[in-house]
């Protein structure tokens, strides 16, 4: 391996998140727990001392059941959540598939959609009349693009949705369980394009159920049980890993 | 592969930690487009679209107009009452807009700010800039009025009007970047703004002049009156656009510069702790929402 594809692109250091669910949502509730003594918030630990590090082009797959707190981790990577302990850092532009079409507005045209989000997602005015054909085109929904948003079927809404972020310029992309929604051949075609982007040597961090799509996409796995990195090596053994104990 | 090799750090940065207001207008674009987008969506599902918008204001006027110039004798010692009110009411409307949308902004974008990093000034930002879209066509009413009373501004006079707006949207900004970020953990935080938008519109001399004030009240306490920004930037607009439409029995208040500036430097001071506030704040947005 070449020596620059050896440097990290992630670097996640002992991170540790507690989520603190707090039970008063006005001064009136805050107020009238204080007066009561009552607690006003009880707290979750989500993420236990996370430890690992992700380098340029490598492709990582995040395992581990429902609520161990793999889209935690990948929102921390993102920057919407910020970590109580430890630190992470991340070089170059961090791209999300995590939840798409979050930026979406149903009373706006499919056009001014892909502009608005695109721009949210980071990129120029320029760059994006670059990739508008693109965009819309892998989209397949061309005639549809200057009706309203909220006359698209939930199909059509998720393609244009993934096929914005799909196209944003990025160095680091996180995948979120993206890739079980959609319709089989659309499904495939965006697995297709994350493979291209493996393949460019775009450094990426998959969480998906979908042990075949793992296997594909990625070469590492790190499994996490209740908020524990309990596993980091060769993606083969993290499947099992995840499916033994 | 946890072994801790030291690594070069250059070119790493800390992911969701951006520089704030700077970064709004370091992203103009996505700024223009949420303006865009608040401009162009709101109303749009009302028969009247945004005419709807100014049904309250004018209705507001009127109302004004009718019960404190004419029932309760208001416009005595104020002449042309109507550019006189219609000037402040103006101004006193952009300040409620801007800082009531500002205020619920952070919560009526929670789909975005839970799911994707972007300096979440923006949407204050944005909020406030949308409010000042909605002001301009109210300022074309304005002059129109003003150039039928006999207005015809010189520079000095443009140059009040643009400080007033300045000093309005700054402070605007500032409080709606505190409530917008304490409205997140405090749902009740827009009961405060109400109340600080029915003192915006009576304790500032939008429905009576500085005059009638300053007879009532002693004297240190007017000249806090006179330094609150919101005075400063009526009476700007005031000279701006009404001064010499009138006879000048009233005169601008005495040390009008001075208070405007005194204005302005709160209006940056509550700018500048809306950005501290926000940022202390913002860490907690995206788990609370
Ligand atoms: N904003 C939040 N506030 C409180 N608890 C949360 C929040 N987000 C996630 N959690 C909790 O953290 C745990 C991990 O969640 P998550 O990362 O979504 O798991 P996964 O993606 O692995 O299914 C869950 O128990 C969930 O309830
Ligand atoms: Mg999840």
């Amino acid at each position: 391996m070449d020596v620059t594809k050896n440097r990290p692109s992630i670097i996640v250091e002992h991170v540790q998140k507690t989520f603190l669910l707090r039970h008063a949502h006005s001064f009136k509730e805050a107020f009238i727990s204080k007066i009561k003594k009552k607690k006003i918030s009880s707290s979750f630990q989500a993420l236990k001392d996370i430890d690992f590090t992700v380098n340029e082009g490598e492709s990582v797959a995040i395992l581990g059941y429902n609520g161990s707190g793999k889209s935690t981790l990948l929102k921390l990577i993102s920057g919407v959540l910020e970590p109580d302990k430890g630190r992470i850092l991340t070089r170059g532009r961090v791209a999300g598939l995590i939840e798409v079409g979050a930026g979406f507005h149903p009373d706006l045209s499919g056009r001014e959609n892909v502009y608005l989000n695109a721009a949210i997602l980071g990129m120029s005015k320029r760059e994006i009349d670059e990739r508008f054909d693109d965009i819309v085109a892998f989209s397949e929904i061309e005639e549809f693009i200057d009706s309203e948003v909220k006359h698209y079927s939930s199909g059509m809404f998720l393609r244009l949705a993934f096929s914005v972020a799909i196209h944003v310029e990025l160095d680091i992309l996180l995948v979120d369980e993206i890739l079980s929604v959609g319709d089989a051949p659309f499904r495939e075609k965006c697995r297709k394009k994350i493979r291209e982007l493996v393949d460019e040597g775009k450094t990426m961090v998959v969480v998906s159920h979908d042990t075949g799509t793992v296997r594909d996409l990625c070469d590492r796995g790190i499994v996490i049980r209740k908020g524990e990195m309990v596993f980091d090596g060769p993606v083969e053994e993290a499947i099992t890993a995840l499916k033994g104990k | 592969m946890t072994a801790t090799e030291p690594v070069d750090l250059t070119g790493f940065s800390v992911p969701g930690r951006g520089n704030g207001l700077f970064d709004v207008f370091r992203r103009r674009y996505l700024l223009r487009l949420l303006v865009r987008k608040g401009v162009s969506t709101r109303y749009r599902n009302s028969a009247l679209g945004w005419g709807w918008s100014y049904v309250k204001p004018l209705t507001q006027y009127f109302i004004y107009y009718f019960v404190m110039g004419i029932v309760l004798g208001r416009n005595r010692g104020i002449d042309n009452f109507a550019v006189y009110l219609l000037a402040g009411i103006i101004m006193v409307n952009l300040f409620n807009e801007a800082f009531s949308n500002a205020t619920k902004s952070i919560v009526d974008n929670k789909a975005l700010v839970k799911k994707i990093y972007l300096p979440r000034e923006m949407f204050p930002i944005a909020a406030v800039i949308v409010a000042f879209v909605h002001f301009l066509p109210q300022v074309a009413v304005l002059v129109v009025v003003s150039a039928l009373t006999g207005w015809t501004p010189s520079l000095l006079e443009l140059g009040a009007i643009l400080f007033g707006a300045l000093i309005v949207v700054l402070l605007a900004s500032g409080l709606g970047l505190i409530f917008g970020a304490v409205n997140v953990s405090f749902r009740d935080a827009q009961n405060l703004v109400e109340i600080i938008r029915l003192f915006a519109t009576w304790a500032s001399p939008v429905l009576y002049s500085y005059v009638s004030i300053a007879a009532v009240m002693p004297d240190w306490l007017t000249r806090i009156y006179m330094m609150n920004p919101l005075t400063s930037a009526i009476e700007l607009f005031h000279y701006g656009f009404w001064f010499s439409t009138s006879d000048g029995s009233l005169q601008p208040p005495p040390h009008l510069l001075q208070y405007s500036l005194i204005g302005l430097v709160i209006a940056l001071v509550v700018t500048a702790i809306g950005q501290l506030v926000f940022r202390r704040f913002e860490r907690r947005f995206a788990q609370d929402l």
